[in-house]
């Protein structure tokens, strides 16, 4: 590439020992200087999906560019090299991680299919009739539908963790749910709707004391903090590329190598076999066991240009950023009267899920949109917690790297409008 | 804020904050159930038909200023009107918020003019829906009973 590396560049976005270079990063997101109903754009979605830095972009272009072709198969050079950037990425996502060994990653379409994957597989070797699945009340729909349909398949029962009135976590009343018949806990490592992030590693300890297996859904969380799955002593875990700053369509599921080993695959095709004949089928090493299919070459590899990008700019800085907007949005946003605000636990990510007195979501972001500001509005795909709440929907803003408090303070001014108009 | 203007008039915010025939009106003999899942508007639609004719109407749920305003302004312009005029309406209605009122040909003016207020739609192919939830459930409920309709199946696209 002519260009200068991802990691050398991401490093030149930060100065002082804890603050990120909001300004510098800005500028390698060629979206964010494209204006919207003829104003700057004020992005506050990244939890539905991050926009995503030219380097990115770059690494799939340069891909499809350079070397292409299909991995893993063709003897030839452009194949070996795409084998060698794909398996690189795998790499990447295994130090970011902190996964023993490159075979516990496993590459999928989204956040969703590894957690299909998850309930399919480990549902079918693990969990049977009267076996019990603990979930949390603020799970998002792709962590609740995948194991309704085990259950109904399979007559297991699912138990729903609850949280307090401030969005938190209630470990109390989630380690009464544990039993003898307690297979998983699929839990949220960071609420999509609230920015709630419960207390995972000692979820993991008391579900593991309890004999169950547990499973993170990171969707929300890779994109603000470290994880170290192997500090967590977690035995799945998932995120998606799209909102760590990567392509859509790259989906991460981590498992410990001895759980990947013993639970059937998840679809059958290519790659995932070693031999097949119409007697019997040998299923492929990990983690081509669960690999079916090509899959989404190019974007991998360029999820593995995100992740440079991240790492370089260094997680204590991104969550320390984090922090700090997140801070000044929930103070600013707090002050205007008439807004109320969702999720307030002690422990967040950088999420504000909030509500206008009188003005639906959808009103809100409809005004927002006009002012520029972008932000998600209705449930987030997270009904039961916005039952929860006895609500229908809030309106969400969301923080990501490129964000900061002018940001913050063309929120509120939105929001100002949105009750000036409504008045 | 010109286009918002055009969007949330007067008219839509007064009656999105107080919507007119809300509830269920004693002895409605139709109703239906509609959802749009991707917002999650609800919206209960209760009709009392007499001989073909619409002689009371009225609606519960909960939604946005667009949905909640065209479902109240609704309301008011139905009672009196055979089932095959809603339905005229309804298309007409439809071509309108979906900038096709060159074609309605069949709403008479004074519909049009009360109907216009929630035209400013079209700027926000998003909202579309909202305005139609209401339209698409009293459809269902003078159709067929008790249905229960969403915006995301085929039959109501829009």
């Amino acid at each position: 590439m002519t260009t200068m590396s991802p990691t050398a560049a991401a490093e030149s976005r930060w100065s002082g020992a804890n603050s990120l270079d909001v300004e510098a990063i800005r500028r390698d997101f060629p979206i964010l200087s494209k204006p919207v109903h003829g104003k700057p754009l004020v992005f506050l979605d990244s939890a539905a999906s991050a926009q995503k830095p030219r380097q990115v972009i770059e690494a799939e272009v340069y891909c499809y560019e350079n070397e292409y072709a299909n991995i893993h198969r063709g003897v030839y050079f452009l194949s070996e090299r795409a084998t060698e950037n794909f398996e690189q990425a795998r790499a990447k996502v295994q130090r970011l991680l902190n996964a023993r060994e490159p075979r516990e990653i496993v590459f999928t379409r989204s956040g969703t299919e590894s957690m299909n994957l998850v309930a399919q597989s480990f549902g079918a070797k693990f969990i049977g009739e009267g076996d019990e699945i603990v979930l949390s009340v603020m799970e998002h729909h792709s962590n609740i539908v995948p194991w309704q349909l085990l259950a109904e398949r399979t007559g297991a029962v699912i138990k729903v963790a609850p949280i307090d009135d401030q969005g938190a976590f209630l470990l109390d009343e989630y380690e009464k749910l544990l039993g003898p018949r307690t297979r998983m806990v699929a839990v949220t490592h960071a609420s999509n709707a609230l920015g709630t992030v419960p207390p995972v590693k000692e979820i993991v300890r008391l579900a593991h004391a309890h004999g169950a297996k547990v499973m993170l859904d990171g969707c929300q969380a890779v994109p603000h903090f470290a994880v170290d799955v192997q500090d967590l002593d977690v035995d799945f875990y998932v995120f998606t590329g799209h909102k760590v700053y990567g392509p859509s369509g790259t989906g991460v599921l981590y498992g410990k190598a001895e759980l990947l080993e013993a639970i059937p695959p998840y679809q059958g095709g290519g790659e995932m076999i070693s031999r097949v004949s119409f007697d019997h089928t040998e299923y492929a090493a990990l983690p081509h066991k669960f690999e079916a299919g090509t899959p989404n070459i190019a974007g991998t590899i360029a999820l593995g240009a995100a992740i440079d990008y991240v790492t370089a700019l260094g997680y204590d800085r991104i969550a320390a950023h984090d922090a700090r907007v997140l801070a000044y949005a929930t103070e600013r946003l707090g002050e205007v009267e008439g807004v109320r605000l969702y999720g307030q636990a002690p422990e967040k990510t950088g999420i504000l899920s909030f509500a206008v007195d009188g003005v639906h979501s959808h009103d809100v972001g409809t005004v927002l949109d006009h002012a520029g500001v972008a932000i998600r509005a209705g449930h987030h795909c997270a009904q039961p917690v916005m039952d929860r709440f006895g609500i229908t929907g809030t309106a969400r803003a969301s923080f990501g790297i490129y964000n900061d408090e002018a940001d913050v303070d063309a929120l509120v001014a939105a929001v100002r409008q949105v009750k000036e108009l409504f008045g | 804020m010109d286009d918002l203007r055009e969007l949330y008039q007067e008219m839509i915010l007064d009656h999105g904050r107080t919507p007119r025939n809300f509830g269920r009106p004693e002895g409605c003999n139709r109703e239906a159930h509609g959802d749009n899942p991707l917002c999650g508007d609800k919206i209960d639609v209760y009709v009392t038909l007499r001989d073909g004719v619409v002689e009371d109407v009225g609606f519960e749920g909960s939604g946005c200023a667009i949905s909640t305003a065209s479902a109240s302004i609704m309301t008011e312009m139905l009672k009196g009107r055979t089932a095959e005029e809603v339905r005229k309406l309804f298309a007409g209605f439809r071509d309108l918020v979906m900038g096709k009122e060159a074609v309605d040909g069949g709403l008479p003016p004074e519909d049009k003019d009360r109907l216009m207020v929630l035209s400013g739609v079209r700027q926000f192919p998003m909202r579309v829906k909202c305005a139609t939830l209401a339209w698409h459930t009293i459809n269902a409920a003078l159709k067929s009973p008790g249905k229960i309709v969403s915006t995301e199946s085929g039959e109501l696209a829009t």
